[in-house]
């Protein structure tokens, strides 16, 4: 056949089209941005039903992180290698119905703080006061994160902090101080650990903990053995720090049982989760690592399996930077958000929110990641994200912050780390290698995320426009009602800069209920136990977490927004003893203090 | 000189079946080699994005080859070339959205068609397409960037395999000169902006520089003829990267090719070109 002169014209209009395509896709599938206006607050909360305020100096908290200076064998790539250790934690340790803050630096010699609630909408820093401050004295490290858990059962929250060094819990003695027990529970010398929570595995009542590493335990960042310490892999890497699952025995000891229950890996974990993803009544454990894929452990109560292949979640390795589970469907079933690396033009990982695939459940739960179609995919160099209603209308909206390294705002670091990631293990395993920042930016100085969910599979980024406009490196999120008034506010803590308080305003028309359980025969932090409530004929299921998020844990409490005018037929309390209570007809706009029955 | 004076050579005696059937044609090894390193990239290290982008990247290329290599030459083309064109935008291209993958593989294919000069198609196709992609949708695209797992043995094999093959299709002074042009200007690099010898060094070892080296630069079909010029070409391409390296461009070796490649194309064809014209007057 013959190719006429005007074929090949048409041809060539259709390739043109096809070579710009691109550009007009990218055009009409970018996110929807609702406004990148200045925040208007009545607008905000005429069109989204909340608005954030930045209230953190105005309540008394002053806090900057600050970040460690490593072995001088790092100076070269010392903001990259030191930019984690910002940790937020939600917790009321004082047992007066009021939450209270604890923040990590990292460091040495710089001091925690305990930010305790003076119910006036200002807190005062009581760490110094409590023994759990002065924590980063040199040569034990400095702390990269904090979990709470009552762990002895007496009523109040206990303190484990975990360091890139050794990992310290402190015990809370009924609110008026810490007693440091590490020696007593014989937790190990050196962890270089960014992730740990609270959970209760095997269902004994008693809480468990799960911490893990990221560099191997067996590094010494101050006094570095070798410069051969970076990850032998920017997507397979198998040299980081062991995983520890310490078995709460009951009498204030801990037995280590990873190996024996199932749990062996030297993936770099950043962060960790735990629900009940199939209805076991024990939690599963999801752990997101960076340099690799992540991993997801099925628990029977006496052993974990990894499935992180077969449900789909493990498969694709990115760098893992986030684990927070949501039923953001209220389809009574929990998604997972990981966030992971974009950086226009060089790295496109992309978050994942892995969604249980229809029609899977049980042993045979699959997950998809339908970040893209839900819109929640680019995040910038993503870190901490968490799920919660903001704006009570009934579904779980989703906060995410991010940045890596903001120095030099003109200069960029990325051509050369993309350089260097891409080498083969023995030159990317070595930091010598490394070429020096020499003071430029590594995805800094991002705009944050606040990503409204309107509960049909769509999510809109509304950051801007409710009042969110710090563009700090972004560490860790919490979410906490601070002033009891029915809403969530929002704690984030940025590396090297600020901790960030969020106060947040929502519009009175929308309804709330709010849970504040406390275990008997369960451990009594409640943690794991879960609650589904039932209105206006759906239904939005949360669990008590031990810890989730990136080197974050929000307030026991669970909140639930309820919209407009709902109607709530009944709350089914599972607890983590098996347990389940119903409570038939609640009415909104109240918070239930829940204890176990009998 | 009439064909009928040459004293005819004697004829080799035909093979035997089984040796035919087990002599590949050349044309089918570098297919069977870029599956190889496909599978065994994918099996040992989960190296694809996903199953259905490699799938979409290949079926596009293919589809789009037999339709206008049908359209054009009247007949099914031999699909050997669009299926390497298919699975390296597969391997290469990294993006979480399926739509990059089709529209590489089929600008990629199409290029062949509707870029050509006196017949010739000036840019390797999937070189083309990448480039374009990466150029124009940052956002959603990204190059390969990463490596081989954390062994040695799965990249020496693949090189030595490589250079085998290649050397077969008697292309080696290709590949050979362009690692040795790269090295020399990694050193160079390293010279001039101060940094590690190794991080220079460093994209060699990553599956991209494979697929770039044993692929890309040693397409027949855009590579001058003279082995003498292939050299200088590649290591002209070297040369272009390097300068694009230090101004920091992340995916300078698939645009060095791009602006080389054709430039070399093009001078081949304007010399051919002066050199037919004498031919003619003498005839």
């Amino acid at each position: 056949m013959r190719v006429t002169a005007s074929v090949r014209v048409v041809l060539a209009m259709v390739f043109a089209f096809l070579v710009i395509s691109p550009l007009i896709i990218q055009r009409y599938a970018a996110p929807k941005e609702t406004a990148k206006a200045k925040l208007d607050s009545q607008t905000a909360l005429a069109r989204h039903g909340f608005y954030l305020q930045e209230v953190a100096h105005a309540a008394g908290v002053n806090f900057v992180h600050q970040a460690p200076t490593l072995d001088p064998r790092l100076n070269h790539i010392m903001p990259q290698v030191a930019s984690m250790g910002a940790a937020v934690s939600v917790v009321d340790f004082d047992h007066d119905g009021w939450p209270d803050i604890y923040v990590t630096s990292s460091k040495e010699g710089a001091k925690n703080a305990l930010y305790r609630n003076l119910h006036d909408g200002t807190f005062k820093d009581v760490a110094e006061e409590m023994g759990i401050a002065d924590v980063n004295r040199p040569g034990t490290g400095v702390s990269m994160g904090a979990v709470w858990g009552d762990y002895d059962n007496d009523g109040y929250e206990d303190l484990l902090l975990i360091k890139w060094g050794k990992p310290e819990l402190f015990h809370n003695d009924a609110g008026h101080g810490f007693t440091r027990v590490t020696e007593q529970v014989d937790l190990p010398p050196w962890i270089n650990a960014n992730t740990a929570l609270w959970f209760d595995y095997d269902g004994d009542g008693l809480l468990d903990l799960f911490i893990g590493g990221y560099y191997s335990e067996d590094v010494d960042l101050w006094h570095l053995a070798s410069t051969k310490m970076m990850p032998d892999s920017f997507e397979y890497a198998k040299n980081g720090g062991r995983k520890y699952l310490f078995h709460n025995l009951g009498n204030g000891k801990f037995e280590e049982v990873s190996a024996k229950v199932g749990i062996n890996s030297r993936r770099w974990a950043l962060a960790s989760a735990a629900v009940d993803l199939r209805g076991t009544g024990h939690p599963d454990l999801f752990v997101a690592n960076d340099y690799g894929v992540s991993e997801l452990y099925f628990n029977d109560g006496k052993r974990f399996h990894e499935v992180g292949e077969q449900t789909g979640v493990g498969f694709a390795p990115k760098s893992g930077m986030n684990a927070s589970f949501g039923d953001i469907l209220n389809q009574g079933r929990y998604a997972v958000y990981v966030s992971n690396i974009s950086e226009e033009g060089v790295l496109i990982q992309g978050n994942n929110l892995w969604v249980p695939r229809e029609g899977t459940s049980g042993d045979h739960l699959q997950f998809e990641n339908l970040a893209r179609d839900f819109g929640v995919e680019i995040g910038g160099w993503s870190f901490g994200a968490q799920f919660g209603d903001l704006n009570n209308d009934g579904t779980l909206d989703l906060y995410l912050t991010n940045g890596y390294v903001s120095l030099d705002r003109n200069r960029s670091y990325w051509y050369d780390f993309s350089k260097i990631a891409g080498g083969h293990s023995t030159i990317i395993n070595d930091a010598k290698n490394w070429p020096a920042m020499d003071g430029r930016s590594l995805s800094g100085y991002q705009t944050k995320h606040v990503w409204l969910n309107d509960g049909s599979g769509k999510f809109v980024d509304v950051a801007q426009a409710v009042g969110v406009t710090d563009t700090y490196d972004g560490r860790a999120v919490a979410f906490a009602d601070l002033w009891n008034q029915g809403v969530l506010d929002v704690i984030v803590a940025n590396e090297r800069g600020p901790l960030l308080i969020y106060k947040n305003t929502v519009t009175p028309e929308n309804k709330w209920v709010e849970f504040d359980l406390e275990g008997t025969k369960s451990n009594r932090s409640a943690i794991g136990a879960q609650v589904t409530l039932f209105w206006n004929g759906q239904e939005q299921v949360q669990e008590v977490s031990g810890g989730s998020g990136f080197a974050a844990q929000n307030e026991r409490r669970l909140h639930f927004g309820l919209g407009k005018t709902p109607h709530i037929e009944k709350v089914v309390i599972r607890w983590p003893s098996g347990k389940v209570q119903t409570i038939e007809e609640p009415a909104p706009n109240q918070l239930y203090s829940i204890k176990e029955p009998l | 000189m009439s064909q009928q004076s040459v004293a005819l050579p004697p004829q080799p005696m035909p093979p035997m079946r089984w040796k035919r059937f087990l002599s590949l044609d050349n044309r089918y090894i570098a297919p069977m080699f870029i599956t190889c390193i496909l599978v065994a990239g994918h099996l040992t290290f989960g190296f694809l994005e996903s199953y259905k982008k490699t799938g979409i990247a290949i079926a596009a290329s293919l589809l789009t080859e037999l339709i206008l290599g049908r359209w054009f030459n009247g007949k099914f083309p031999n699909i050997a070339s669009a299926y390497i064109s298919g699975i390296s935008v597969g391997i290469l291209v990294r993006s979480p959205a399926f739509w990059p993958y089709a529209i590489c593989a089929i600008v990629s294919i199409m290029s062949k068609y509707v870029l050509q000069i006196k017949g010739r198609h000036l840019w390797n196709p999937s070189n083309f397409g990448i480039s374009v992609l990466l150029f124009l949708a940052p956002e959603t695209v990204a190059g390969l960037s990463i490596q081989w797992g954390n062994y040695l043995l799965p990249m020496l094999v693949i090189w030595i395999l490589g250079s085998v093959i290649i050397a077969r299709l008697h292309r080696f002074n290709i590949t050979g000169t362009y690692v040795a042009s790269f090295i020399a200007f990694a050193f160079l690099r390293s010279y001039i902006s101060g940094s590690p010898w190794q991080s220079e060094i460093a994209p060699l070892t990553g599956p991209m520089y494979q697929l770039f080296i044993f692929f890309m630069i040693t397409d027949p079909k855009t590579t001058v003829r003279s082995r003498k010029w292939q050299c200088v070409v590649v290591a002209m391409v070297a040369l272009v990267e390097m300068i694009l390296r230090l101004s920091h461009v992340v995916y300078a070796p698939f645009y060095a090719l791009f602006l080389v490649g054709p430039a070399a194309l093009l001078i081949e064809m304007w010399l051919d070109s002066r050199r037919a014209i004498p031919a003619h007057a003498t005839a």
